[in-house]
């Protein structure tokens, strides 16, 4: 913790209100950062965070509220104005030049001249104290790509609070660090705080969150949910806040599988990727449905590409019917008869302009290989067989897929991995971003999938979801498997639960991962 | 990756083709050699140092050949035809020049077209002007012209730097000032590096853009008088081609292509090494000029291929996993 915050407010947003066309994304947020003190925004996805952040620092333009900077109303339409204003931005991608001195990245625009020339030694003396003041001693003269990102990131920072900033705003800037990296930022944002800057943190990382803020503001669908000091909210608290929605307690419908019957395909030992997510073990048997919940950000979907060989894994092993086996490219997944929909289903899965058809033997094909095309006629036929099963509509096999419904969408992305009779299929949240009713027929298939004897791997953050499919349910925590629940074990409560402690009930279902 | 080191492999090429010559030719190595060298490619340098601004900043400029030959043709109907004094006339082209890049600059920022349409729409409408002033090759006759060409400081052992040869060391050095010395030149690499992240900065980034538009095609007329000082004339077709013989040297001089890296010295040292070429055969007397060409190309492809490797992007990793099958 910093020093003891001065309560009255340095950074006072109220009634902020932004839309984009007709959507609302944000509705009458308040937001309170006091000097001296590290305030958490937090949120899932499409809470809202990014947008408010661009709103204040002038990106976007809002459409209501006020932001008042030291008691003075302002409104800053650019970056360079909301600097100039005191409010500071440093983004999860450092918004550097790699190709430029570290001292240039730090005074670039402000440089120190004499008669026009760029006076080098001072300004490089002067950088070389200020990054002092971080805890950095490095060559100022080398290009800043040359050193790692998390010194890239303190240059930022550097950069931005040596512009007179007062308000200092982080958009995810451990995301791409290591722990020691994250350390070394974590220190100096308590430093900053203890020099009384304002700094308001954005991420994902609860762990991160309690140990360094003070005060906690979090959001959910554009809306305020609360505000909460750190020490006097329970992490339990804070991830029911986020999650939010009235998770009544749904039981899973689903009797836990026998044991003896379960025929094991898929094996993960150790299966881990630096930076990513911490080795974990799997094992995913037929006609099994292994539902996959944490926060965003929590290595849901890293676990998943590492599953798929959509990612290379730099550690562990992975076994295919007890045979060793190298997942290390979406190739290997295909030919060991993986079946993986990505979760941004707008850029990785669907080719908007082709046909449903050719989205839907586009996996297929490239299974064959390029030089064994499809004959038109077996074509016509997958697509019509899929589209009868699944429902999709219109039932048009020659439509753009681009054209369809979301959820129909989804249906055919299905589809697409379905012909290519796989064995485990990994589904990426498959209900976002369509319809309610969509929502049931998804689950609907996943359930009709897993009787027909398919291992199912489901990342979701709808949890009241997962429970209704799922007969395992692996928890992830800042990228660390932290949790399985089995069988009667799996309740929205245990889930929030585990992602909250992290502990736990790891211990319970040990014998059973193992 | 040491930044500095394709320079140095330049320059050592330069360096070890020169002795080369000296070796094979016996009056290859004189001051007469050099001096001629540095005259005959005076025109050239001066366009590069432009070019290598742009290219720094991510951009290119194919309009600086259609420039040159624009403004030899101005300069000759300007002077002989109007009788407008020279230096008035060189005044007049030079601000036409850089008006006509900052407008380019300008189109590239604001339009956010690609620098390439729009500065080859440039070549062609400058082209395309020089032929509507005139398609014959217009002698040059003014005092002014007479008493700039005869003057030169002479070196030991019969060598001369003549006045375009000094003009273009002056814009060498100029412009290595402003390119590494100078808040301007640091925005050029900042370009250069991520036109997103120089916005997000806070630099003034459209300013920015158009000057070193402007910058470029001040130089190119710039080089077009020298170029009408160097053969006293004005023709519509001079200068075809040389837009790109202006990016080869800056790219042998090390400059990234892509922009963000590269220094006005590796340029001048790309200019020498195509004059070089253009010596040698000059001086072996059998060849056929297209040598200079191929040699050229063979040179570019091959300093390319090696920054390729040591910006380390070099060779991709195959996907192991795919050749296990």
């Amino acid at each position: 913790m910093s020093a003891t915050p001065d309560p009255v407010p340095l950074l006072e947003i109220r009634g902020l209100g932004k839309s984009f066309g007709s959507i609302r994304v944000l509705h009458e947020v308040d937001l309170l950062l006091r000097a001296g003190e590290i305030h958490a925004l937090l949120g899932e996805n499409g809470a809202g965070k990014s947008t408010l952040i661009k709103c204040v620092t002038g990106v976007h333009g809002r459409d209501a509220g006020t932001v008042r900077l030291g008691g003075r109303d302002i409104a800053p339409r650019t970056t360079e104005e909301a600097l100039a204003a005191g409010l500071a931005t440093v983004y999860q991608e450092v918004n550097l030049l790699p190709n430029l001195s570290v001292a240039q990245n730090l005074y670039l625009g402000r440089q120190p001249t004499r008669f026009g020339i760029v006076q080098g030694a001072a300004m490089r003396r002067r950088g070389a104290e200020l990054l002092r003041g971080f805890g950095l001693d490095i060559d100022l003269s080398r290009p800043l790509g040359s050193y790692s990102v998390a010194v890239q990131h303190v240059c930022a920072i550097a950069r931005a609070v040596d512009a007179q900033a007062r308000v200092l705003i982080l958009d995810e800037p451990t995301a791409s660090l290591d722990s020691h990296e994250v350390e070394v930022l974590l220190g100096v944002m308590r430093q900053l705080a203890g020099r009384g800057l304002a700094i308001l943190f954005v991420t994902h990382f609860l762990d991160q969150v309690y140990a360094v803020c003070d005060r906690i503001t979090v959001l959910r669908n554009g809306r305020l949910v609360g505000e909460r000091a750190c020490a006097a909210l329970p992490r339990m608290e804070l991830v029911r806040m986020m999650l939010g929605r009235d998770l009544e307690e749904t039981v899973s419908g689903r009797a836990v599988a026998e044991g003896a019957t379960r025929e094991r395909i898929g094996r993960f030992r150790g299966l881990g990727r630096r930076g990513a997510v911490a080795p974990f073990d799997l094992d995913l048997h037929r006609g099994e449905v292994v539902g996959l919940a944490g926060l965003l950000g929590s290595g849901r979907t890293e676990t998943v590409r590492l599953v798929f060989g959509a990612d290379k894994p730099d550690a562990g092993r992975a076994e295919i019917d007890d045979r060793p086996v190298r997942l290390h490219s979406p190739r290997d997944g295909l030919r060991h008869r993986l079946g993986y929909c990505p979760e941004e289903r707008k850029t990785e899965g669907i080719v908007a302009e082709l046909t449903v058809r050719e989205n839907i033997v586009l996996a297929l094909q490239a299974r064959r290989g390029l030089l064994r095309p499809i004959p038109r006629r077996e074509q016509d036929e997958i697509a019509r067989r899929f589209i009868r099963l699944l429902d999709i509509r219109p039932a048009d096999p020659e439509r753009p897929i681009g054209l369809l419904s979301g959820g129909n969408q989804q249906k055919a992305l299905l589809a697409r991995w379905l012909a290519t009779e796989p064995r485990i299929l990994i589904l990426d949240e498959p209900t976002r971003g369509i319809d309610v009713g969509a929502h049931a027929e998804i689950i609907r298939l996943i359930r009709e999938l897993c009787a027909d004897g398919l291992a199912l791997l489901v990342v979701s953050s709808e949890l009241d979801e997962i429970v209704t499919y799922a007969d395992r349910v692996v928890v992830l925590r800042d990228r660390v498997q932290v949790a399985s629940l089995e069988g009667e074990a799996i309740s929205v409560s245990s889930i929030l639960h585990a992602i909250a402690e992290g502990d736990g009930a790891a211990s319970a279902d040990a014998g059973a991962a193992a | 990756m040491n930044s500095r080191l394709p320079v140095i492999v330049t320059t050592i090429v330069f360096l070890l083709g020169f002795a080369g010559c000296g070796l094979h030719f016996p009056h290859f190595a004189s001051t007469r050699v050099v001096g001629n060298l540095l005259t005959d490619n005076a025109y050239l340098g001066v366009m590069a140092v432009g070019m290598t601004f742009v290219i720094i900043s991510g951009g290119i400029d194919l309009s600086v050949g259609a420039v040159l030959g624009f403004t030899t043709v101005f300069l000759a109907i300007a002077i002989g035809r109007l009788g407008i004094p020279p230096l008035l006339a060189f005044v007049l082209v030079l601000l036409l020049a850089g008006a006509f890049g900052a407008a380019m600059g300008a189109l590239i920022q604001f339009l956010e077209m690609p620098p390439f349409i729009v500065t080859l729409a440039g070549m062609f409408l400058a082209r395309g002007a020089s032929f509507l002033l005139s398609t014959q090759s217009i002698p040059v006759g003014a005092p002014l012209y007479d008493t700039l060409n005869a003057f030169a400081l002479h070196l030991p052992g019969g060598g001369r730097l003549t006045f375009i040869t000094l003009l273009m060391l002056a814009v060498f050095a100029g412009g290595i000032v402003l390119l590494h010395f100078t808040r301007f030149g640091s925005y050029v690499y900042a370009l250069g590096g991520s036109r997103a992240s120089t916005a997000l900065m806070g630099i003034p980034v459209a300013r920015t853009t158009i000057r070193i538009y402007a910058l470029s095609g001040l130089l190119a007329g710039l080089s077009g008088i020298v170029f009408s000082l160097y053969t006293s004339s004005g023709y519509s077709l001079s200068g075809v081609g040389n837009e790109l013989d202006a990016i080869a040297a800056v790219v042998i001089g090390g400059t990234l292509l892509s922009g963000g890296v590269g220094t006005l010295f590796g340029t001048f040292v790309g200019v020498l090494i195509e004059g070089l070429i253009q010596t040698y055969i000059t001086f072996d007397g059998t060849l056929s000029s297209w040598w200079a060409k191929i040699v050229t190309g063979a040179l570019l492809f091959a300093f390319i291929a090696f920054q390729r490797l040591m910006s380390g992007g070099g060779f991709r990793r195959s996907r192991a996993g795919a050749a296990a099958a």
